[in-house]
């Protein structure tokens, strides 16, 4: 079973800042790194990545193995995207620079390179943001955060309600997958296709049948502590936003222009170092 | 059409979407396409449009893929998100017709009608959404990225198609009532 | 006690719910008084509940259906005031801990009430503070509640409801999921917030001797939609009402009518500690000598073998600690302790679900340390808490079979042998019926012979009785005994009835922080008092009779008494 990334407390100034802070530097950092493809911003991105993560205190045994992961992923993807279209760089940058012929049609080029290092750099570029933003954030602050950007409160709160019973329901699933294993039932890569989807039915189905139960269960007790009836709600575990809040994200506003005005400045996405 | 978004609802969306995330690990790996595998939580996602409609639906499947991938790979590819909502309210569009909660889902009109949207709304979101967004954000190659929304397409519309469709029979004759009946010797 | 208008007035109060044909309650009159405790008890579909939910508008504003009658609270028509307007005024106590507990972390959850009445910040930190002083969880503001105890969550869900100033306090079934130490904690607490609050208490709960712990007013006893008595505790447990409606008396009145005492309400039977025994210790020692020396037949084959076994989660905390015991071929055994003594890590060991660190466990003699999940699974079966934890076919006979599909077993086989356990479960009549048609007891019924029609040697049954009331927890509980008798198997019974183990159950095994603590028959646990103390335990109220009736040696009274019971039923 793969390890879930989640929230550990330290005493960072980045773990001070409100969730509601970062929950902004994640949107914006996300639209960033998906807008641009600016060889200098994507840099740029990585570097101020690196720094926030020394900041924040991230170990390498927490990310060590996601960045590996990535990497491979990236890597198939990277060949993929050769095989599938070996000149989408020269298309791009409007140039071709051949490095070394390679077989039948296939020729490694200069722009190619360099294109599939910007998608590289730019997938790159997006990790951080997921990663501190899940690391640093107290669970608890990000239903009220996400209430403050505007989105209603009862969808903030399913968010809540899905945190607070991913840990049940995973135990439950265990639970229930050992069970049926004792029976017979085992959801191996063995046998027949049809078989083995049969056989995560059979797994899933009380566990999906108890999640239904338990909706009722939750449905009730939170109707009964009068929720949804006033059109706001406050928040316990709202944190106020410091000095610290708005510089960052005065800082996240600013660097998402700035970003965009350099990226789009000469009328294209892509920053062309073959002029 | 007017949708309802009560407490209930809103319990629905929070504790399906933890499921959905349990489910995330859960992968049944095909065979004859090597490094591709069904992903039973889909099925999940279904389910639970076809149950509480679309608005439901939408939200799992947004929040749930990137929740889970989120925590367990530490990494989102938006472009592979979004497509999720129109997944999940495409299914959840019918959802009064299927009354799967009063033990509706049973006959062959409702599956035929499930199985319709659900190939439907999987063909926008994989065929078309995912790639279209992969070329505006990535800038990949057309050939590339559709040909994997191809197979994310046959993928997803097998394992809803058979293990959300078994999902929905089982739980509908279990909840709905049942009359008639006899103890036999 | 204030004699002024009642808080709590159901006149001729009747409810139907909308899928149903009769009424589930029918014309009820009640009067509950400010500042008094009332317990409402009765079996399984009596009403109770419903009573419950109209009190707090869950009737008839969530659970539709044609009411009648007038019913008033503090003044006010629930159904006038819907469930937000009642929950300022009732706060409910679901027995669900773990669906009652909604937010991340205690903190969050106390205020979960006063965030949704839109309370500012500042207020809400003080209000919380001060309730979680009275419940003494200052220390656990930030715990999630993955990290708190069963009595814990329940205190949080308690005081989440007191957070809004509430004048009513009503207990859903709130001893249902807790240890029974816990569970007499939890009625203290109950009983301080009586007298320090300006509160009224209803608690609905058919385990009768553990709420009669403390003083209750009044007992208000239902069946099949009306109120059959309204009494004082002592005047109730001199009659046979309970008895007659399906609701389980005190252990000592039991042994007390046993012995053929006529009970005085002048007696105060209510309290075993504080009970005037003077006119009954004769006919009670009269009884202890003439009763019976229970019968014990002992097989010497051993069947499951575990020694030394030692086992840890991560480094910082040992779940089992070097436990070793036996279990003879065709013994009954009960497995005891708290929450989080390491009880079904012991079984998940057993099972292989888990792998220990050290330590061998051997079945008829050979070591399972090599054997798959699947393998162990035929010979030992292991059935869930819940039935529907495990049910995943629609149909009975589909899912008995199950296991023995996934086997391979040919299909004459598996038609001969289902419906062989089928009879045997009494399940035979209904093998063509959906699941959906059963009784909460049938479902676990099914549970049960879907592991046994593998032929397992040994099952291990997880709280087969949790959350049942008397008239369920017998049905099951002689179900398991009739299987014994018909088919040579051992059974491993994890739970937290003290009762049941009495009961049915041939040997104790006590775990207490994953040492085995003690390892004997029933009644020489339940009233060795050291032992109680440690795992949580309840003392047997037959203990504290027979002390008080000078009878010396109490386990062997408590054996005779459960062996009289037996013979009678």
């Amino acid at each position: 079973m793969s390890k879930m990334i989640s929230y550990e407390k330290k005493n960072t100034p980045v773990h001070k800042l409100s969730g509601f802070t970062k929950l902004i530097f994640f949107i914006l950092w996300c639209l960033t790194s998906a807008l641009t493809f600016d060889t200098r911003v994507l840099f740029t991105m990585i570097a101020i990545g690196v720094v926030i993560y020394i900041i924040a205190d991230v170990k390498w045994q927490q990310v060590g193995g996601i960045f590996i992961a990535v990497m491979i992923f990236m890597v198939i993807n990277l060949v993929c995207i050769f095989f599938f279209s070996p000149y989408e760089g020269c298309k791009i940058y409007g140039s071709r620079t051949d490095i070394v012929h390679l077989f039948g049609d296939y020729t490694l080029t200069k722009q190619q390179l360099f294109y599939e290092l910007n998608v590289f750099v730019k997938y790159f570029a997006v990790l951080p943001s997921v990663f501190i933003f899940l690391v640093t954030t107290d669970p608890s602050e990000l239903a009220s955060s996400i209430n403050g950007i505007g989105v209603p409160y009862t969808i903030a709160y399913a968010l809540e309600i899905t945190l607070r019973y991913i840990p049940d329901i995973q135990d439950e699933f265990h639970k229930i997958k050992n069970a049926q294993e004792a029976r017979g039932i085992e959801m191996s890569s063995k046998g027949k296709l049809f078989d083995r989807i049969k056989n995560t039915a059979i797994i899933i189905f009380p566990l999906l049948f108890s999640t239904m139960e338990r909706i009722g269960v939750v449905s009730n007790a939170m109707e009964l502590r009068g929720f949804g009836k006033k059109k706001k709600r406050t928040w316990y575990s709202k944190k106020p936003l410091k000095a610290a809040d708005i510089a960052v994200i005065a800082f996240s506003v600013g660097f998402f222009v700035l970003t965009m005005f350099i990226t789009y400045m000469d009328g294209s996405r892509f920053y062309n170092p073959f002029i | 059409m007017k949708f309802k978004f009560g407490i209930k609802e809103v319990v629905a969306l929070g504790i399906g979407t933890a499921l959905f995330v349990v489910l995330t690990t859960v992968q049944i790996p095909l065979v004859i396409v090597p490094n591709t595998a069904l992903q039973p939580r889909m099925a999940i996602l279904a389910f639970f449009s076809a149950v509480f409609g679309p608005l439901v639906g939408a939200g799992i499947g947004f929040i749930g893929h990137w929740l889970g991938d989120a925590i367990f790979y530490g990494s989102v590819w938006w472009s592979w998100v979004f497509p999720e909502i129109i997944v999940g309210a495409g299914i959840g569009a019918f959802f009064k017709k299927y009354a799967v909660e009063e033990g509706g889902f049973n006959k062959g009109k409702s599956i035929v009608l499930f199985l319709l949207t659900e190939i439907v709304s999987n063909a926008i979101a994989w065929i078309l959404l995912a790639p279209v967004l992969d070329i505006i954000i990535f800038k990949e190659p057309v050939n590339k990225v559709f040909v994997q929304g191809l197979f994310a397409f046959l993928g997803n519309a097998i394992i809803i198609g058979v293990l959300g469709t078994v999902l929905l029979i089982v739980y509908s004759k279990i909840v709905g009532t049942s009359s008639n009946l006899k103890a036999e010797d | 006690m204030v004699e002024n208008a009642p808080i709590i007035e159901f006149s001729d109060v009747s409810f139907k719910y909308r899928a149903q044909q009769e009424p589930t309650l029918k014309n009820i009159n009640l009067k509950i008084y400010p500042g008094e405790k009332i317990l409402i008890a009765g079996q399984s579909g009596s009403g109770k509940s419903t009573l419950a939910h109209c009190l707090n508008a869950l009737i008839p504003c969530s659970y539709t259906g044609d009411m009648s009658g007038t019913l008033r609270v503090c003044g006010e028509e629930p159904s006038k005031l819907g469930v937000f307007g009642m929950s300022r005024i009732v706060g409910t106590v679901l027995q669900d801990t773990d669906g009652q507990f909604i937010a991340l972390t205690v903190a969050e959850d106390l205020a979960f009430a006063l965030e949704n009445d839109n309370i500012p910040q500042d207020q809400m930190f003080q209000k919380v503070d001060e309730v979680a002083q009275k419940l003494e969880l200052m220390p656990f503001l930030s715990n999630a509640p993955g990290a708190l105890s069963g009595g814990q969550k329940q205190r949080v869900s308690l005081g989440g409801v007191m957070a809004c100033d509430v004048k009513v306090l009503l207990f859903d079934e709130p001893l249902a999921n807790l240890d029974p130490a816990t569970g007499k904690r939890t009625i203290s607490l109950i009983d301080d917030i009586l007298h320090n609050e300006d509160m009224t208490v209803v608690i609905i709960e058919h385990r009768l001797e553990d709420v009669l712990y403390k003083d209750v007013d009044r007992v208000i006893l239902m069946d099949e939609g009306k109120i059959v008595a309204d009494m004082h505790p002592d005047e109730i447990l001199c009659s046979n009402l309970l008895i007659e409606n399906g609701i389980r008396e005190p252990l000592y009145i039991s042994a007390l009518k046993a012995a053929g005492c006529e009970l005085t309400p002048q007696t105060h039977p209510q309290h075993i500690e504080t009970m005037d025994i003077e006119p009954y210790k004769d006919e009670v020692k009269k009884w202890y000598h003439s009763a019976k020396f229970p019968a014990s037949e002992n097989s010497s084959e051993t069947l499951l073998e575990v020694s030394h076994l030692k086992y840890c989660y991560d480094e910082s905390r040992q779940v089992i600690d070097d436990v070793s015991f036996e279990i003879k071929k065709g013994e009954m055994i009960s497995l005891v302790g708290k929450n989080g003594a390491g009880k079904s890590t012991l079984a998940s060991l057993i099972c292989g679900f888990n792998k220990p660190d050290e330590g061998v466990i051997k079945f008829n003699g050979e070591d399972m340390a090599n054997l798959s999940i699947k393998e162990r699974g035929e010979r030992i079966g292991y059935v869930m808490q819940s039935p529907n934890q495990m049910i995943s076919k629609p149909m009975i006979f589909e899912e008995v079979s199950l296991g023995l599909v996934s086997r391979g077993v040919p299909e004459d086989e598996i038609k001969e042998r289902v419906n062989e356990i089928l009879r045997i479960c009494g399940l035979y009549p209904y093998r063509n019926w959906p699941v959906s048609a059963l009784s909460f007891g049938q479902k676990k019924r099914v549970s049960i012979a879907s592991i046994l029609v593998m032929n397992p040697e040994l099952i291990i049954l997880d709280e087969p009785t949790a959350g049942q009331d008397y008239k369920h927890y017998t049905e099951i509980m002689e179900f398991v005994h009739e299987v014994r008798q018909k088919m040579p198997i051992t059974i491993l019974m994890i739970t937290h009835d003290m009762h049941l183990m009495l009961e049915y159950t041939d040997r104790t095994l006590v775990l207490t922080d994953g040492k085995l603590l003690m390892n004997a028959a029933p009644a020489e646990v339940l009233t060795n008092n050291d032992v109680c103390d440690r795992a949580y335990l309840k003392r047997t109220s037959l203990y504290d009779l027979s002390l008080k009736c000078e009878i010396d040696n109490a386990g062997e009274f408590a054996a005779r008494f459960i062996e009289d019971e037996r013979r009678r039923r």
